[in-house]
C-alpha cells in the first residue's frame, strides 16, 4: 500500500494500539498532524511541550501502556528534554516523536534546527533519526518494543519533514530483529534457590521494593512473598503501591524522608531482599554505613543496577514478577522440608518502633500540609490516583497518602522534576477517565507548568489539584533553615496576595477554592470531589512547616533529624561512646 | 588496570557517538578506540582500551550492553589474544642520519612509505610496547609528526 511517511507513521501508531497522543504542532510536524486529522487517535493539545511529555508519562504510569508525545523541531524538541529525562530516570515507557528539518538541511543551522538525537542521547533508552520514509514502519515497531520491554524507557524518533512528506510501500514487519537487544526475563534457577534458603534462614529480613515491582506487575507475587514468609516490606517513593501500605507488614517508605521504623529496620536487618530497586542515594544515606549487617539479594531486570552501589550476595537478573513466582514456589517447598527462622523477636522490635515513632505532626492555628494530605486520603478512601509535584508536597504526600494498589502513585522520583504533577495528572486522567485523579502540588512546582490548567479545562479532564501553598520553594527553604542558618536566599514566592491561585484557576474557567483555616479543609475537599470538572484547591498552609523525619544528605540512615535519638551502638558497637549527632 | 574491550556493534550512524558518550558521562576514560567494519558489512568492531578498576570495568561492560546498538562485548585476555597498532611517523633526517634511521626501521621491520628532502615517513606495526620502543629510539633524530591508529585486537584460536 502506497502511503506518505506521515500517514505511515499514524498507521503504525494505530497498529501499536495507540489511543492518544499529547503534543503541539509546528512547522515540520504539520504533515503528521494533517494525517492525525483523519485518524481515530485522540490528539491532546498541551500548552507547552514539557506538558505534553509529562502527560504522556503520567498516562504511561497510570495505565502501563506506552505514552506517546509529539513536538516540532528545534525548540519543540528541546522543550521535551526535561520530560524525556524524567521518564528515563523512572523507567517509563515513552515514545517521543520530534519533527526535524528536511534531510538536505540537516547540519546547516536551518530555521528551528536542533540536533535532537544528539541532545537526547544520554537520556534515552534508544533513538532514531529516520532518513528514509521506507524505514518508518520498522523504526516505529522497534521504538514501541524497546520502550516497553526489558527495563522500560523513552525512545525518541526524529522525523525530518521530507521523510513525512515522502512516500513508501507500507508493510509491517512480521518479527523484530534487534541483535543487540535481548532483555533477560527468566531468573537463574540456582540463584533463586539460594535466595530462598537465605530468606528462610534470616532472622531479621526486610523486603525493599522499588518501581520495578510496579512496572513488572509483581504486586500480587510480592504480597504472597511477604504474607507467606511474614516479611516486613518497605517501599521506595517509586514503589509506593507495590505493596499495600495499610498492610500490617508494611513499613511505609524508607530513605531520606522515610519512616523511622523503615530506616531503623534497614539499619538492623540481616537480609535485604531488594526487588526492582536501585539503592539510590536518597535510600541508602551514607553508603559506607548502609545496612552494616545485611546480606543482600537483589532482583532486577537491568544487570547494570546489580552491584552498582551496594555489593550483592545473591544477584538475580530477570523480570520481577516471573522471578517472584518461581521464588514463591521454591520457598513453599523449602519451608515444608526445612522450616523457617523464628521472626517473632524481629516483628516485636518493629512493632515497638512503629508504636514509639509513628509519622506525626502537631495541629496549629494555620492549616498543616500533612493534615490536608490526610484528609485527601480519608475523603477519597485512599482510592484516588495521586500525582505529585516535587519537594515538600511530594514528601508529605508520600508520607500521609497511603497507597494500596499499584499505578495509583505517580511522582517524579529519580529526576525530581518540579512541574511534573499537573501535566502527569492530565495524562493519568486521560488513561483512567473513571478514576479520581489528584495532583498534590506546591505553589512553587505548579507555577512551572501552570499553563496546563488550560489543557485540563479545554480537554474536560476533571483533575483535582491541591496546592499546599506555603509561599516558598518549601524544600529549599527547609534546607536553608537546617543547613544555611535560615538565610532564605531566593526561595520566597509570595508577596501579599500575589499570586492568587483562585483567580488563576478562574481565568482558565476552572473552579478555584481556597482554604485558610483548618476547619475549612474538609469542606473544600468535599466540594472539589463533588464538582464534575477540574478544580484547583488553594490550601494556605503553615509557611515554615518541615518534612520530618529526615536523614540529612550524606548522613547514615540511623541519624534522623528530630527529637528521637537512635542508639547507635546497636549498629556500630564501636561508636557507643561517641556523642550522638 | 588496563583492559582491551572488543565490542561488536551495529554499523549504523551515531553508534560511535553513543559509545563514546556513554564512556564520557559515566566518567570512564578511553585510552584508545579503533573502529572498522567486520566481515559482515552491517557489523563493526570497536577495540577500546580503558584503564579502570575491576569493579568499574563490570559497570562499563554492563552499561555498554544496555546500548541497543551493542551486540557483543569481550574483555580480551592479553595472554590469549593478539593485538596490533599501526604507527605512521615523520622523522627528521639529514645526510648523516638517514642511513642510521633506515637501519633502525629494518630492525623493527618497519617500512619507509615516503621520503622527503629532510624527512622520511615510516610505517611500523606491532603491539603497543614495540611501537613505544621505536618511538623512543627515533626521538633523538626529531619527530615532526606522528599518527597512531589505536589498538586493534582479536582473541586467539
Amino acid at each position: 500500500m502506497r502511503l506518505t511517511g506521515a500517514k505511515a507513521l499514524v498507521r503504525s501508531l494505530e497498529e501499536e494500539g495507540v489511543e492518544v497522543i499529547f503534543g503541539i504542532p509546528g512547522g515540520v510536524v504539520l504533515p503528521i498532524y494533517d494525517a492525525l486529522y483523519d485518524s481515530g487517535i485522540r490528539n491532546i493539545l498541551t500548552r507547552h511541550e514539557q506538558g505534553a511529555v509529562h502527560a504522556a508519562d503520567g498516562y504511561a504510569r497510570a495505565t502501563g501502556r506506552v505514552g506517546v508525545c509529539i513536538a516540532t523541531s528545534g525548540p519543540g524538541a528541546t522543550n521535551l528534554v526535561t520530560g524525556i529525562a524524567t521518564a528515563y530516570m523512572d523507567s517509563v515507557p515513552l515514545v517521543a516523536f520530534t519533527g526535524q528539518v528536511a534531510t538536505n538541511l540537516i547540519g546547516t543551522d536551518a530555521f528551528q534546527e536542533a540536533d535532537t538525537t544528539g541532545i537526547t542521547m544520554p537520556i534515552v533508552k534508544h533513538s532514531y533519526l529516520v532518513k528514509d520514509p521506507a524505514d518508518l514502519p520498522q523504526v516505529i515497531q522497534e521504538a514501541f518494543y524497546i520502550a516497553s520491554s526489558g527495563r522500560p524507557g523513552p525512545v525518541v524518533v526524529d522525523v525530518p519533514v521530507d521523510v513525512s512528506r515522502g512516500e513508501l510501500d507500507y508493510r509491517r514487519a512480521e518479527t523484530i530483529s534487534l541483535p543487540g537487544y535481548r532483555p533477560t526475563t527468566k531468573g537463574h534457577r540456582r540463584q533463586i534457590k539460594e535466595a530462598a534458603s537465605l530468606i528462610l534462614k534470616a532472622e531479621r529480613p526486610v523486603v525493599y521494593a522499588g518501581g520495578g515491582a510496579i512496572i513488572s506487575g509483581a504486586a500480587e507475587e510480592l504480597r504472597r512473598l511477604a504474607e507467606e514468609n511474614r516479611l516486613p516490606v518497605t517501599t521506595t517513593l517509586m514503589g509506593k503501591g507495590a505493596f499495600p501500605e495499610s498492610h500490617p507488614l508494611s513499613l511505609g517508605m524508607l530513605g531520606m524522608h522515610g519512616t523511622r521504623y523503615a530506616n531503623y529496620a534497614m539499619c538492623e536487618t540481616d537480609l535485604i531482599i531488594a526487588l526492582g530497586a536501585r539503592f539510590d542515594d536518597r535510600i541508602t544515606g551514607k553508603l559506607s554505613e548502609f545496612a552494616p549487617h545485611a546480606r543482600v539479594i537483589h532482583v532486577d531486570i537491568d544487570p547494570a543496577e546489580i552491584g552498582k552501589n551496594v555489593s550483592v550476595d545473591v544477584p538475580i537478573v530477570g523480570d520481577l514478577r516471573l522471578v517472584l513466582k518461581e521464588l514463591n514456589a521454591v520457598l513453599a517447598a523449602q519451608r515444608d522440608s526445612h522450616g523457617a527462622a523464628d521472626l517473632k523477636p524481629w516483628h516485636d522490635l518493629i512493632s515497638e518502633w512503629k508504636e514509639k515513632y509513628p509519622l506525626r505532626y502537631e495541629m496549629g492555628e494555620k492549616i498543616k500540609p500533612q493534615f490536608v494530605v490526610e484528609k485527601l486520603h480519608q475523603l477519597t478512601r485512599g482510592g484516588a490516583i495521586v500525582c505529585t509535584e516535587v519537594g515538600q508536597n511530594q514528601m508529605w504526600a508520600a508520607q500521609y497518602y497511603r497507597v494500596d494498589r499499584p499505578r495509583r502513585w505517580i511522582s517524579s522520583g529519580g529526576l525530581g522534576t518540579m512541574g511534573y504533577g499537573l501535566p502527569a495528572s492530565l495524562g493519568a486522567q486521560v488513561g483512567c477517565p473513571k478514576e479520581t485523579v489528584i495532583d498534590i502540588a506546591g505553589d512553587g512546582s505548579i507555577q512551572m507548568t501552570s499553563q496546563e490548567l488550560a489543557t485540563a479545562v479545554l480537554e474536560c479532564l476533571p483533575v483535582k489539584i491541591a496546592i499546599l501553598n506555603n509561599g516558598y520553594l518549601g524544600m529549599v527553604r527547609q534546607w536553608q533553615q537546617l543547613f544555611y542558618q535560615k538565610r532564605y536566599s531566593g526561595s520566597c514566592l509570595r508577596r501579599g496576595e500575589s499570586p492568587d491561585f483562585v483567580k488563576l484557576a478562574e481565568a482558565y474557567g476552572m473552579l478555584g477554592l481556597r482554604a485558610i483555616h483548618p476547619e475549612e479543609v474538609e469542606e473544600t475537599i468535599r466540594r472539589a470531589l463533588e464538582h464534575e470538572g477540574p478544580v484547583l484547591m488553594d490550601f494556605v498552609v503553615e509557611e515554615e512547616e518541615n518534612v520530618f523525619p529526615m536523614v540529612a544528605p550524606g548522613a547514615p540512615l540511623y541519624e534522623m533529624i528530630g527529637d528521637v535519638l537512635y542508639p547507635v551502638e546497636r549498629v556500630h558497637p564501636e561508636k557507643a561512646e561517641e556523642p550522638f549527632l | 588496570m588496563r583492559h582491551t574491550l572488543s565490542v561488536l556493534v551495529e554499523n549504523k550512524p551515531g553508534v560511535l557517538a553513543r559509545v563514546a558518550g556513554l564512556f564520557a558521562r559515566r566518567g570512564f576514560n578511553i585510552e584508545s578506540l579503533a573502529v572498522g567494519t567486520t566481515d559482515r558489512p552491517d557489523i563493526s568492531r570497536m577495540t577500546i582500551v580503558v584503564d579502570v578498576a575491576e569493579k568499574s570495568l563490570e559497570q562499563v561492560r554492563k552499561q555498554l550492553h544496555k546500548l541497543v546498538s551493542v551486540i557483543e562485548i569481550s574483555d580480551l585476555d592479553p595472554g590469549r589474544s593478539v593485538d596490533r597498532e599501526l604507527l605512521l611517523i615523520k622523522i627528521k633526517v639529514n645526510r648523516e642520519t638517514r642511513s642510521e634511521v633506515i637501519e633502525m626501521v629494518d630492525i623493527f621491520r618497519g617500512k619507509i612509505v615516503d621520503v622527503g628532502k629532510d624527512a622520511i615517513i615510516v610505517e611500523v606495526t606491532g603491539n603497543s610496547s614495540k611501537i613505544a620502543a621505536f618511538e623512543d629510539l627515533v626521538r633523538n633524530y626529531g619527530i615532526k609528526e606522528l599518527a597512531r591508529t589505536g589498538k586493534v585486537a582479536l582473541p586467539r584460536g
